[in-house]
């Protein structure tokens, strides 16, 4: 069975969420504490939303010196799945590990609401089983969503197929609409949509559940 | 060993958005300021660094700069140092 570790940083606050909607998909989720180093038993690893060491000086900037970054980018380059959340999103772009940047909506505004995303790309742990095109209702909360990157780099994630998501209509001033993307290789992916707070109908939404069903089939 | 005073600006690097910056410079003609543009947003962080020099402190504070305290991918910055005698 799919065990997968949810990093917890001290400001991080979906993992309880996080780890429920992967249970209810199926999996295993364990928590996983920032100074972990040892991540061998896990198939996949996400990282959860919220403010990992309060987001000070930039989103993200201050969680990549936590101990279990470096063991990620290990993982990750050993081609193990690494799904990034919202501030999950933002940490790893500030790792190094997906490119561009998330900086402040251009609204200047903290938007909590329903999106309706559309899969742009299978290439990715959470779209596999996707057809693209397919449209889904998932929430989206966040002050730092602005998905920012060089039009060179834009061009290599849309030739490449590694643009995953993209908002219907852009909320945050967003380059491309992008919502989500994935590395080179496929195996990691940051989103800033929660996948996790649309796991039940009860919530509006079952639609991030189809996402985290195609990430325990890994 | 000398202590050094050190100022670093981070700035928005060329075509990057900067809404701070531009809901700033929209307020300002509603108070009178109607001469005001080019308003850009950024950030100023102040510190003290000990060094055996002024070239090994600036190279010990880029290498702060570019491993945390700026994002390459948005922002700039630059360095400001004087000796505290």
């Amino acid at each position: 069975m799919h065990l997968s570790g949810i990093v917890v940083f001290p400001g991080t606050n979906c993992e309880f969420d996080v780890a429920e909607s992967i249970d209810k998909a199926g999996g295993i989720s364990q928590l996983i504490w920032h100074d972990t180093t040892d991540l061998s038993k896990f198939d996949s690893i996400v990282i959860a939303g919220g403010f990992a060491h309060g987001d000070y000086l930039r989103p993200g900037a201050i969680a990549k010196f936590s101990p279990v970054m470096s063991s990620i980018e290990r993982f990750a380059n050993d081609g193990g799945t690494v799904v990034g959340i919202c501030n999950g999103f933002q940490v790893l772009t500030e790792v190094g590990l997906l490119p561009g940047a998330l900086q402040k909506n251009d609204s200047l505004t903290f938007i909590c609401k329903n999106v309706e995303i559309v899969v742009s790309s299978n290439f990715s742990p959470l779209t596999k089983n996707i057809e693209i095109g397919t449209e889904l209702l998932i929430p989206i909360n966040h002050f730092s969503g602005n998905f920012t990157v060089d039009s060179e780099t834009l061009k290599v994630l849309e030739d490449s197929g590694r643009v995953v998501f993209r908002y219907k209509s852009n909320p945050n001033g967003s380059t491309a609409s992008i919502a989500g993307i994935s590395n080179e290789t496929g195996n990691v992916v940051g989103l800033m949509p929660h996948p996790e707070r649309a796991s039940d109908i009860l919530l509006g939404s079952e639609d991030g559940l189809r996402l985290l069903k195609n990430l325990i089939l890994i | 060993m000398a202590s050094y005073e050190v100022m670093v600006e981070i700035r928005h690097l060329p075509g990057i958005n900067d809404p701070e910056g531009a809901t700033v410079e929209r307020a300002l003609p509603a108070l009178g300021f109607s001469t005001i543009s080019k308003v850009s947003m950024g950030k100023a962080i102040r510190f003290s660094i000990d060094a055996d020099d002024v070239d090994s402190a600036t190279l010990s504070v880029n290498d702060v700069c570019k491993r945390l305290l700026a994002n390459p991918v948005l922002e700039s910055f630059e360095i400001k140092i004087r000796e505290i005698k």
